[in-house]
């Protein structure tokens, strides 16, 4: 947080600024601290404190599932173990409603990275928003963002990692003939509209990447927004505005990621489909 | 919100996870769960198999308990007609004896009768002869009289 009280919009804009590594002004680099300077560094940044927090909550999860994949057991399972299993077949029941019987060994751990990663970065954004941040502030750093998928890059990453699965399996399963046939041929099947189709199916594919990730990216942006502004009343007022958000919020991190995983099993099961175009 | 290079770091994280979670969480936990459906699976089946085992079990104890009673009734009848056979005979053998004895008792009375006979038969002839000896005093041959005497005896 700056020095001294600082009024509501440079609150709110320390809050949805990036902790972001990158080339500074005068050439040296390092970390910017300012807005400003954010947007001078161009492409070649990196957000400091999303990729911690997303790379710190990865681990988590990783370490919990190999931990109890470690220890399952056929007979009676323990709690860590009762807990992986019953997301492992949350993810499968989803999988063979949506996805079918096909042999894949990839979309199962893809949706189970995805449900559980997806989730664990959401629910960083139950933390109280100041908490974290403010202690950043303390130790020297000027800006911490804790909620990863608040941050286009993060979400857009992983719809960008689906997409390049969705054009793999396109290639693979359909071939690119089949591919390339069905980009042009599709709504309309004449051979004078081909160009039309294909400017359609290129937006629609293009749109799904976008709109895969800024759908994760809007919702919990917009979260956190709303609870910035929250924490911007009076301190004996804001309980009474921020305990039901964080109640409402509890199931939105949960429905997103959810619906990030659902959405990426679709899109894969599109990309396999075969029969339809 | 801007877009930098965190996109590809993120892209290359989710990758990594990915292939993490492909390698060392999914096979083994989802291989896991099958084994112990299996297992459930197969621990349900037995028991509805001892079930009706056991259902068999209670019903084949049941036909032979009453088989078991059956029998030991026709055994009770049984033993209850040779009895009363028993009983007949043993009657019928006591009754034979019995008659047996009192046949023996009579030929033994009917032998003693004639016996006596023959003694008084004997006895009654020389009480006469003596008798008439007495009464004629010696007035009568004995030989004489002979016929007579014999004729007599066997008139007795």
């Amino acid at each position: 947080m700056a020095s001294n009280a600082p009024t509501s919009q440079e609150y709110i804009q320390h809050h949805l600024t990036n902790l972001t590594y990158g080339q500074l002004p005068d050439g040296s680099w390092g970390i910017a601290h300012s807005p400003e300077e954010i947007k001078q560094m161009g492409f070649y940044a990196i957000n400091l404190d999303t990729m911690i927090w997303s790379l710190g909550l990865g681990f988590v999860f990783l370490a919990l599932f190999i931990t109890a994949a470690r220890h399952a057991t056929a007979g009676v399972p323990g709690t860590l173990q009762n807990l992986c299993e019953m997301t492992v077949e949350f993810v499968e029941t989803n999988i063979a409603q949506v996805f079918g019987s096909r042999p894949n060994a990839l979309i199962g751990p893809l949706s189970l990275t995805i449900l559980v990663w997806v989730f664990l970065m959401n629910l960083m954004d139950l933390i109280p928003v100041d908490f974290i941040p403010h202690a950043a502030a303390l130790a020297g750093v000027p800006y911490f963002k804790v909620v990863a998928t608040t941050d286009p890059n993060a979400t857009l990453g992983m719809s960008i990692g689906v997409f390049i699965l969705v054009l793999y399996y396109n290639f693979k399963i359909k071939g690119a003939k089949k591919f390339g046939a069905g980009l042009v041929t599709h709504p309309i099947p004449h051979w004078s509209m081909y160009w039309f189709n294909f400017i359609l199916e290129t937006v629609d594919m293009i749109a799904k990447p976008l709109s895969h990730g800024l759908r994760l990216f809007g919702n919990l942006y917009a979260g956190e927004m709303i609870f910035i502004l929250i924490a911007l009343l009076p301190f004996y007022a804001q309980w009474a505005l921020s305990l039901p958000w964080a109640i409402f919020h509890i199931l939105i991190i949960g429905l997103q990621a959810f619906v990030f995983m659902i959405l990426t099993i679709v899109y894969l099961t599109q990309a396999h489909d075969t029969g339809e175009h | 919100m801007n877009i930098n290079l965190t996109m590809l770091g993120q892209l290359i994280a989710f990758v990594m996870f990915v292939v993490f979670c492909m390698r060392y969480v999914w096979p083994p936990l989802t291989e896991m769960m099958r084994t112990r459906q299996k297992l459930i699976a197969d621990g349900l089946e037995n028991a509805s198999r001892a079930e009706q085992q056991l259902l068999q079990a209670n019903e084949s104890a049941a036909n032979e308990l009453e088989a078991a009673k059956r029998e030991a009734g026709e055994l009770i009848t049984q033993a209850r007609s040779r009895a009363n056979q028993i009983v007949d005979e043993a009657k019928d053998q006591a009754k034979e004896e019995a008659k047996r004895i009192i046949d023996g008792a009579q030929e033994a009375i009917d032998q003693e009768i004639s016996r006596a006979r023959e003694s008084l038969r004997a006895r009654v002839s020389d009480l006469a002869v003596e008798g008439a000896e007495k009464i004629l005093a010696q007035s009568i041959d004995r030989t004489a009289h002979e016929a007579m005497l014999t004729k007599l005896s066997q008139e007795l």
